[in-house]
C-alpha cells in the first residue's frame, strides 16, 4: 500500500513536471533568462505548487501521524549555515549551466535524449562526491 | 513576449497535490534530490521511494501518449554542458539538502527558514549563471 502510494505520488508529480514545462530545458533557461529575452510561465508552477503546499501543509502536520505511517519524517535542522548556502548557491548554477533540476531530469528521461542520461549519471556522482565532502551525515 | 499560464499553473497545482498526498499518506517530504539519495544509498523502507521515482518517469510517458502533447524540443546545448550541469546540480543538492522540490515546494510550504533561503539562494545563482553564459560569454 505504501508502495503504491509512491507510485501515484510519483506519477501526479511527473505529469505535473511535463505539464508544466519543466521538462523542457529552453523554458527553463528562458525562466532564468531575466535580463533577456525572459519566459516568465515556470513562475506559476512553482507559485501554484507552493499556493497548495502553504494552505495543506497547515492542516496535515497538525495531524499527530501520517496516514500510512508511524510518524512524520521531517529535516529536524534550523541552522542557516555555509553548507547550505554553499549547497544551495552550486545547484542554482547546475540549473543554470544546462536547464534541469533533479525531478525534471528523471522526468525527461521519456524523450530518450542521451545528454538527460548523461546530466543524470553525473547528478548521482556528483551526490557521492558530496556525501563524500559531508562525510556520512543525512538529514 | 509570450506568455503562458495556464499549463505551468495545472502543473504546479499537480505537483502541489502530490507533495501534500505524499506528506499526509507516508509522512514524507517530496524532494526528488532527497528521494534519489535515499533510494540509490539503500535505506530501509525503500519501495515507495523506487516506485516514487517510476511514477516520475511514468507520468510524463502516460501524459503525452494519451494527452496526444509533443515531446518538448530536445536541448541544443552539448553534452558536456550536461554533464557539467549534472555534476554540479547533483553535488550542491546533496550539499544543500535540497532541491527545487525539497526546499522550493515543501520547505517553503511548512514555513522552513532554511528553505526560503536556499531557494532565494538557488534562484539567484540559477539566474546568474544564464546571464554569464547567455550575456557575457555568448552562450557559450
Amino acid at each position: 500500500m505504501r508502495a503504491l502510494v509512491g507510485l501515484l505520488c510519483g506519477l501526479v508529480f511527473g505529469v505535473g513536471l511535463a505539464v508544466s514545462g519543466m521538462t523542457d530545458t529552453a523554458k527553463v533557461l528562458g525562466f532564468l533568462d531575466v535580463t533577456g529575452n525572459w519566459i516568465p510561465d515556470l513562475a506559476f508552477v512553482m507559485g501554484g505548487a507552493v499556493c497548495v503546499t502553504l494552505v495543506a501543509f497547515r492542516f496535515v502536520l497538525k495531524m499527530k501521524k501520517p496516514l500510512l505511517s508511524a510518524s512524520f519524517s521531517l529535516p529536524a535542522s534550523s541552522v542557516l549555515d555555509g553548507r547550505l548556502l554553499s549547497g544551495a548557491a552550486i545547484f542554482g548554477i547546475g540549473w543554470g549551466v544546462y536547464g534541469y533540476c533533479p525531478g525534471p531530469a528523471l522526468s525527461a528521461l521519456v524523450y530518450q535524449d542521451s545528454k538527460t542520461a548523461m546530466f543524470l549519471v553525473a547528478m548521482l556522482v556528483g551526490m557521492a562526491l558530496a556525501n563524500q565532502v559531508v562525510g556520512k551525515k543525512r538529514r | 513576449m509570450t506568455f503562458e499560464y495556464t499549463t505551468p499553473l495545472i502543473g504546479g497545482l499537480l505537483i502541489g497535490a502530490a507533495s501534500v498526498a505524499l506528506l499526509l499518506l507516508l509522512g514524507r517530504i517530496a524532494g526528488i534530490a532527497g528521494i534519489v539519495w535515499g533510494a540509490i544509498s539503500a535505506q530501509p523502507d525503500n519501495a515507495w521511494r523506487w516506485l516514487f521515482i517510476v511514477g516520475l518517469v511514468l507520468g510524463p510517458l502516460l501524459y503525452h501518449l494519451l494527452a496526444a502533447v509533443p515531446y518538448p524540443p530536445a536541448s541544443a546545448l552539448p553534452w558536456w554542458q550536461a554533464v557539467a550541469g549534472g555534476l554540479l546540480v547533483g553535488f550542491g543538492v546533496k550539499l544543500g539538502n535540497g532541491c527545487t522540490s525539497g526546499h522550493g515546494v515543501c520547505g517553503i510550504g511548512r514555513l522552513s527558514m532554511r528553505s526560503l533561503v536556499a531557494t532565494i539562494t538557488f534562484m539567484i545563482t540559477g539566474i546568474a549563471t544564464v546571464y554569464v553564459i547567455r550575456h557575457l560569454l555568448g552562450g557559450l
